[in-house]
């Protein structure tokens, strides 16, 4: 008979968080991030050595900064893995949950450790 | 059969599925590009992240780095991250109604204004950031 898997409910709502989270921030990061500042649309300086190094100081940004990079990582993991059944993917040795999620929660540790760890 | 999918008490016909279905027509690609936004938008964030990684190796080293994001490489990779970010948030705001019925009292808020809602919501929070991280 069909088993219902207990552990889906929790990793379909991460998948929608990090959607979420994905959907409102990231473009508007990587456009300061990766071309305003290259391009020169911004002062240079925006990301300068000692200005980010002020923002990380902040415990509010750190935990902004752990939100921005964690729950994108689920929501990559969630939809990776069904792409990879809808391409025919079959499952390896390890399982491909293991494999995606697994990814998302060493991930998860190791942003904890540069963010709490480093800096 | 794969040990994820659900054991039915019947056999079911499956029916054979090569690799390239997605590349057969447009709503197939699009599906298929959708998902792949999703592999940008996780490549965005560690790299984002390692720039803050190598805070800690000293502003040279840091200094470095923000140089070589001014390389072409880096921002072609930037432009297609972007328009895979956009193409997420657009896909995923516009299916936001959808999902969420919001009533307000014995009121059902018509999804168009759901959806006008979220990518309000986009346009704050993204003017938001530019106000913090770049004013």
């Amino acid at each position: 008979m069909y088993k219902m898997d207990k552990g889906e409910p929790f990793w379909w709502g991460m998948f929608s968080v990090g959607g979420v989270v994905a959907a409102l921030l990231v473009p508007v990061h990587i456009f300061l991030d990766g071309l305003a500042v290259p391009i020169g649309l911004l002062r240079a300086d925006a990301l300068s050595y000692e200005r980010m190094l002020a923002l990380v100081g902040h415990p509010l940004f750190k935990v902004y900064l752990f939100v921005l990079v964690v729950l994108p990582l689920y929501h990559a993991a969630h939809r990776i893995r069904f792409s990879l059944y809808d391409l025919g993917v079959k499952e390896f040795r390890i399982s491909m949950d293991a494999l995606c999620y697994g990814g998302a929660l060493v991930g998860t540790g190791v942003v904890a450790y540069v963010l709490w760890g480093l800096l | 059969m794969s040990e994820s999918e659900p054991e039915y008490p019947y056999k079911a016909y499956r029916r054979p599925m090569p690799a390239t279905w997605w590349l057969r027509n447009r709503k197939y690609f699009l599906f298929m590009m959708r998902e792949l936004s999703s592999v940008f938008v996780a490549l965005f964030v560690l790299l984002y992240l390692y720039a803050f990684f190598l805070l800690s190796k000293g502003p040279v080293v840091y200094g470095e780095f923000q140089k070589s994001l001014r390389s072409g490489g880096f921002i072609a990779f930037y432009v297609v991250a972007l328009l895979f970010a956009v193409y997420h948030s657009c896909t995923w705001f516009r299916l936001t109604a959808k999902i969420q019925v919001v009533r307000l009292g014995r009121w059902t808020v018509p999804g168009s204004l759901v959806t006008a809602g979220a990518f309000m919501g986009w346009i704050v929070a993204s003017a938001a950031v530019v106000y913090f991280l770049a004013m």
